[in-house]
């Protein structure tokens, strides 16, 4: 189920080389009738115009722009990892990053609840595995109702830059899968950039420092080899 | 004595050496340093985040929280730190500036933390913090249209000078001084904000504003080779 979930998240195929330049909001990418914008571009007359710092990239007739930088954007049916920052009578309030808070209901529980006592469920500081139901203005509904979705015991939780998340996980989570058996540590990731490990404390320590050099080194080639060579110092 | 030289030898529409760069606040979403010769300002952006206490969340759009404060050390005579008149009204139209490009409907009932610290001071100040304001936005990845430049124009005695510095700003002989910031966006070169401390005729505020023009037109080529990565540091071009 693992490996499932890896490859939904991934699928931001990266590897394939295309020309990528980056781009100012404001700035005019390409000029020319043939163009359409996508994602954060605009017409403007004839020109393709920027309006966000990133990478733009041109698919056929459409030019778009890969953000590189900037918080958490939640989306329907992206995997989360959340803390869990609040509690009271309807279910929890979680902290998943991006503009809004977020909650996790009681009915999106996937066992049955004594209202009496939800902190024995999760108190405020507990680590969770979720998905987004929706996002609503300024709120985002979360469930655990899905396979692999629950409670994260133990660990700890690093945050990254959100955007670099399909670089960590590589092509059908092959670098995650490198750290992982490399260091012999458990690792959970979210797109919203956060990171859940847990295992011996070297190790731990260890798939850290390589997820950081993903990060760090996120633009460059042959990443794989590099963290490999990495880990194995 | 009438006004023909400028005291640091630069020419009538000329501006100050420029130091850019962004990333300097790895912590923050966004950050960036922009200083025109003496003047040095930093910001940083955080968000879009929660917006608490939640009765300020605007149901329909983000808001843009700008703070804009001077260091202690930055001018002679110690600043004493924390918010003032001036820093409110410059915190207040730095925000104006900023809402005129960024697309706050993308996240609303959220806050985008702006803050502007100003490490020394030599006139041009607010126009250093919208510069570096911008700049911080973009590289926070916050959508907006396009970018914000912004110079001070002035008139000394008769003429029309580029980026004042402090003497400048406080020559007294002749017609005095007058002081113009003034910001535009870069691809639509529209005016975001506006300031007067002076007087100064019809007919010599078109020559500002072609003089505005011209100068932010040199500093969004500049905050765009920053944002891509540069570091760039005019001073020691010149040194070489």
């Amino acid at each position: 189920m693992e490996e499932e979930r890896l490859e939904e998240i991934s699928d931001n195929n990266f590897d394939e080389k295309t020309d990528r330049k980056l781009v100012i909001p404001g700035e005019i990418i390409v000029s020319g009738e043939d163009y359409l914008p996508g994602d954060f571009t605009k017409k403007e007359l004839n020109n393709i115009v920027a309006n966000r710092y990133g990478l733009a990239e041109i698919r056929g007739r459409v030019v778009k722009i890969i953000p590189v930088s900037g918080v958490f954007e939640p989306r329907r049916g992206n995997n989360v990892i959340g803390i869990v920052s609040d509690i009271n009578f309807s279910g929890w309030r979680m902290d998943i990053g991006g503009p809004w808070g977020a909650f996790l209901p009681l009915s999106e529980y996937p066992k049955f609840i004594n209202r009496n006592n939800i902190e024995e469920i999760a108190n405020i500081g507990d680590v969770f595995s979720l998905k987004i139901l929706g996002v609503k203005r300024g709120s985002v509904d979360l469930t655990l109702k899905f396979r692999g979705l629950g409670k994260l015991e133990d660990g700890r939780i690093i945050k990254i830059n959100c955007h670099k998340v399909p670089r960590i996980i590589g092509k059908e989570g092959s670098m995650i899968n490198l750290i992982k058996n490399k260091t012999g540590t458990d690792i959970m990731v979210g797109q919203n950039g956060f990171i859940w490990l847990k295992g011996e404390f070297e190790n731990e320590r260890k798939a850290e420092e390589a997820i950081r050099l993903i990060e760090r080194e996120s633009a460059s080639e042959g990443l794989t080899n590099k963290v490999e060579e990495f880990l194995e110092k | 004595m009438v006004y023909t030289k400028r005291s640091d030898g630069r020419k009538m529409d000329e501006i100050r050496p420029i130091r850019a760069q962004v990333g300097i606040v790895p912590n923050a979403d966004g950050s960036a340093l922009f200083a025109t010769g003496n003047t040095i300002a930093i910001a940083t952006v955080y968000g879009p985040k929660e917006l608490h206490p939640a009765n300020k969340r605007k149901p329909d759009r983000a808001m843009i929280r700008c703070e804009y404060n001077m260091l202690p050390f930055s001018v002679s005579e110690r600043a004493k730190p924390g918010q003032n008149r001036r820093s409110k009204e410059i915190g207040m139209i730095t925000e104006n500036a900023l809402s005129a490009v960024v697309d706050l409907r993308r996240f609303p009932q959220s806050v985008i933390d702006v803050q502007i610290l100003i490490i020394q001071a030599d006139a041009g100040t607010r126009c250093a913090g919208i510069n570096a304001a911008a700049m911080a936005l973009a590289h926070a990845g916050i959508v907006m249209k396009e970018m914000i430049a912004s110079v001070s124009i002035g008139k000394i005695d008769d003429k029309i000078v580029t980026d004042l510095t402090k003497e400048e700003e406080d020559w007294s002989e002749g017609e005095g001084a007058t002081d113009i910031p003034f910001s535009l966006t870069s691809n639509t070169k529209e005016c975001v904000h506006l300031q007067l401390d002076g007087r100064i005729s019809t007919k010599k505020f078109k020559e500002v504003i072609d003089a505005a023009i011209k100068s932010c037109d040199k500093i969004f080529e500049i905050q765009k080779r920053a944002l891509k990565g540069e570091i760039i540091d005019e001073n020691k071009k010149d040194k070489k």
